[in-house]
C-alpha cells in the first residue's frame, strides 16, 4: 500500500461518485417511470416491485406523444438542415476572402452568441411576416438562432482546408457555387457532423420558442408536451417520469452514438491556447 | 478576383435572416420601450421614459429582479468554475475508465432544462423529495429544509440545480486543457524544487488561463440569460422572491404589458452586446492568431 497507490484508488472513487452523482436524478426517473401510482408518489431510489410498462402507453396516448414527438423531430431536423446550409456558406465566404466589408459581417454575426432575443419585439416582426404560430416559423426560428455559433465552429474549420483544393477546382472550370458544395463542403463533413448533432440537439431541448410562439398544442414540440402533462398529471409521477423519458431519450441516445464529436464541438475553440 | 471566387453576396442571405430575426427585434425594442404597447389597445403612443421609471420606481419589484439576475450569473459563475476546476485536477491523471466517465460527467449538460427541472422538483419536495429522504436517513433532519418553498432557499436551490447541470461541461473543457499542458514544465518546475502548490500556481493555473476565460465567458452568457431553470423550478416564487429578468420578461408579456416587457429586454440587450462586442471581438482575434 504506498502512497501513489492509495492516491490513485482515492482519484478513481471521486471518479465513481462523481459519475453516480450525476446519473442518480436520471435513474430515479427510469425506475420511477416503471412504478403503479402508488409506489411512485415518493419517487424513491427502490426498485419496482412489477414493471408497469403499460405507464408509456398511456402517456404516449394521454399526452399526444406522437404528435408531438413528430413535431419535435421536424423542427430539429428541419432547423438543421436550414441553419447548416446557411451557416456554412457564410463561414466560408468570411474566410476565405477577407474583405473588410467580409470581417464586419462575420463579427456582426457572431456577435449573435452574446446577444439576448427580445422576444417580445420578435412578436411583431412574426407577424409581420405571418410566420407566428405556424411550423415554419418555428423552423426558421430555431436555424436563425444556431447560426451564430455555427458560423464561428465552421469558420474556425474552413481554414484548415487547403486552398490549392480551390485552385484546382477553379483551374478545371468550377463555378463559385459549385466550388462550394463539391469541393469544400465535402471536406467540411467533421465539422458539419458536429454543428449538426449540437444543432439538433439545441433545437430538440428548446422550450422557449414554442413557448412564446406556438398556441395550438397540435404543434407543440415534446418539451413543451411535458411541460404540459406535468401540470394536468402531477399527482401522477409515474406518468410524469415515463412522459420525460421518452422526451429526453431521443437526445441520450444520439449522445451516446456521437459523444465524441459533441464533447469536442461543445469544448473546442476553447483549449487551443 | 477574390472577390469572383468567393462572392460576399453568397453570405447575404444567412446575414439577412440573421439580421431580421435576431438584430431587428432588438433594435425594435429601443422603441417600443418608449411607448404604451400593450394587448388591449391597437394604438400604440409614445409615453417618452415612463417604462423606465416604472422599471426604477420603489414601488415595483424590477430591481430585484435584475439584482437576482447578477447574483445568479456571479453564483454560477464562480461555483462551476471553483467545483469544475478542483474535479478536474483531481481526475486529470490516473484514471481508469475515463471515456466512461467522461460520458457520464458530461451527460448532465446535454440533458433538456426543463426535464432537469421537473426531476429536480421531484427531488426537492420537501416531504417526499429524495434530498430530504436521504438526509434523515443520514439523521441530518435539521439540514432538511423546504427547497424549493422557502424564501431563504429557494433562489440558492435554483442555483444549485443549475449548477448541477453545467459544473460537468465546465469540468470537461479544463480537462481537455489541463491535459494540453506539456509535462516538461512539470519536470522543469520539480528540478527548479517547486512543490505542488508551486507548481499549480506558477504552471497549471497560467498556462490554464485560457481555458478558464472561455469557461467564464460561457458560464456569463448563461447566467444572464437564465429562463427555464427559474420558470420550472419556482416560477418566480415564493411570491417575486427568485424572479430573474427573463422570467419577468415572460410573464409581462403574458399579461400583455408588452412596453415594460421590451423595455426590460432592452436593458439586457444594451448590457449583453455592449458585453459581448469585447468579448466576441477577442475570440474572432484569437482565432485569426491560430490561422
Amino acid at each position: 500500500m504506498t502512497p501513489k497507490f492509495v492516491q490513485k484508488l482515492a482519484r478513481n472513487g471521486i471518479a465513481w461518485l462523481l459519475s453516480l452523482f450525476t446519473f442518480l436524478p436520471l435513474y430515479l426517473i427510469i425506475v420511477n417511470s416503471l412504478k403503479d401510482q402508488m409506489g411512485a408518489s415518493s419517487m424513491s431510489i427502490a426498485l419496482p416491485k412489477e414493471l408497469h410498462w403499460s405507464n408509456y402507453s398511456i402517456v404516449v396516448e394521454q399526452g399526444k406523444l406522437l404528435q408531438s414527438f413528430l413535431n419535435s423531430l421536424l423542427y430539429a431536423v428541419g432547423s438543421t438542415v436550414l441553419g447548416i446550409a446557411l451557416a456554412a456558406i457564410a463561414a466560408y465566404i468570411f474566410a476565405r476572402n477577407q474583405s473588410r466589408l467580409n470581417r464586419f459581417m462575420y463579427f456582426f454575426v457572431i456577435l449573435g452568441i452574446a446577444m439576448p432575443i427580445n422576444f417580445v419585439t420578435l412578436t411583431k416582426v412574426m407577424q409581420f411576416t405571418h410566420l407566428i404560430n405556424t411550423q415554419l416559423g418555428m423552423v426558421i426560428l430555431l436555424a436563425v438562432m444556431s447560426i451564430p455559433f455555427s458560423v464561428f465552429l465552421i469558420y474556425g474549420f474552413v481554414g484548415s482546408v487547403p486552398r490549392e483544393l480551390d485552385e484546382a477546382g477553379i483551374v478545371d472550370g468550377c463555378s463559385p457555387l459549385r466550388l462550394f458544395y463539391s469541393i469544400v463542403a465535402p471536406l467540411l463533413t467533421p465539422v458539419i457532423v458536429t454543428v449538426g448533432i449540437l444543432n439538433f440537439m439545441g433545437a430538440w431541448n428548446d422550450f422557449v420558442l414554442p413557448l412564446y410562439y406556438l398556441n395550438d398544442s397540435n404543434m407543440w414540440p415534446m418539451t413543451l408536451a411535458v411541460y404540459n402533462f406535468f401540470g394536468r398529471f402531477s399527482v401522477n409521477w409515474n406518468l410524469v417520469s415515463a412522459d420525460i423519458v421518452l422526451t429526453t431519450l431521443p437526445v441520450i441516445i444520439i449522445y451516446l452514438l456521437g459523444q465524441k464529436y459533441i464533447i469536442s464541438g461543445m469544448t473546442s475553440g476553447s483549449v487551443k491556447g | 478576383m477574390r472577390n469572383k471566387i468567393y462572392p460576399f453576396y453568397f453570405a447575404l442571405g444567412t446575414v439577412g435572416v440573421y439580421f431580421i430575426f435576431f438584430v431587428v427585434p432588438g433594435l425594435m425594442g429601443f422603441y417600443y420601450s418608449l411607448t404604451d404597447w400593450n394587448s388591449y389597445s391597437d394604438t400604440i403612443t409614445f409615453i417618452g421614459l415612463d417604462n423606465f421609471k416604472t422599471l426604477f420606481s420603489s414601488g415595483e419589484n424590477y430591481v430585484s429582479y435584475i439584482i437576482n439576475t447578477l447574483n445568479f450569473t456571479a453564483s454560477t459563475v464562480i461555483l462551476k468554475t471553483a467545483i469544475g476546476l478542483l474535479f478536474a485536477l483531481i481526475l486529470n491523471e490516473g484514471i481508469k475508465l475515463k471515456g466512461f466517465h467522461r460520458v457520464m460527467i458530461f451527460m448532465p449538460s446535454i440533458v433538456p432544462m426543463l426535464v432537469v427541472g421537473l426531476i429536480f422538483k421531484s427531488i426537492l419536495n420537501p416531504a417526499t423529495g429524495l434530498l430530504n429522504e436521504a438526509l434523515r436517513w443520514l439523521g441530518l433532519d435539521f439540514m432538511a429544509q423546504k427547497w424549493l418553498v422557502d424564501a431563504n432557499w429557494a433562489f440558492k436551490s435554483i442555483i444549485g440545480v443549475d449548477t448541477w447541470k453545467g459544473a460537468g461541461y465546465i469540468m470537461i473543457i479544463l480537462l481537455a486543457g489541463l491535459q494540453s499542458i506539456s509535462r516538461s514544465y512539470y519536470e522543469a518546475a520539480e528540478i527548479d524544487g517547486a512543490n505542488s502548490w508551486h507548481k499549480f500556481k506558477y504552471v497549471t493555473l497560467p498556462l490554464l488561463m485560457p481555458a478558464l476565460v472561455v469557461t467564464t465567458v460561457l458560464n456569463l452568457l448563461h447566467g444572464l440569460k437564465v429562463f427555464e431553470a427559474v420558470y420550472v423550478l419556482t416560477n418566480g416564487g415564493p411570491g417575486y422572491a427568485t424572479d430573474v429578468l427573463y422570467t419577468a420578461i415572460f410573464k409581462e408579456f403574458s399579461m400583455g404589458r408588452y412596453g415594460v416587457g421590451t423595455a426590460l429586454s432592452s436593458l439586457l440587450f444594451l448590457f449583453m452586446t455592449i458585453v459581448g462586442y469585447f468579448v466576441i471581438r477577442l475570440m474572432a482575434r484569437e482565432e485569426g492568431r491560430d490561422q
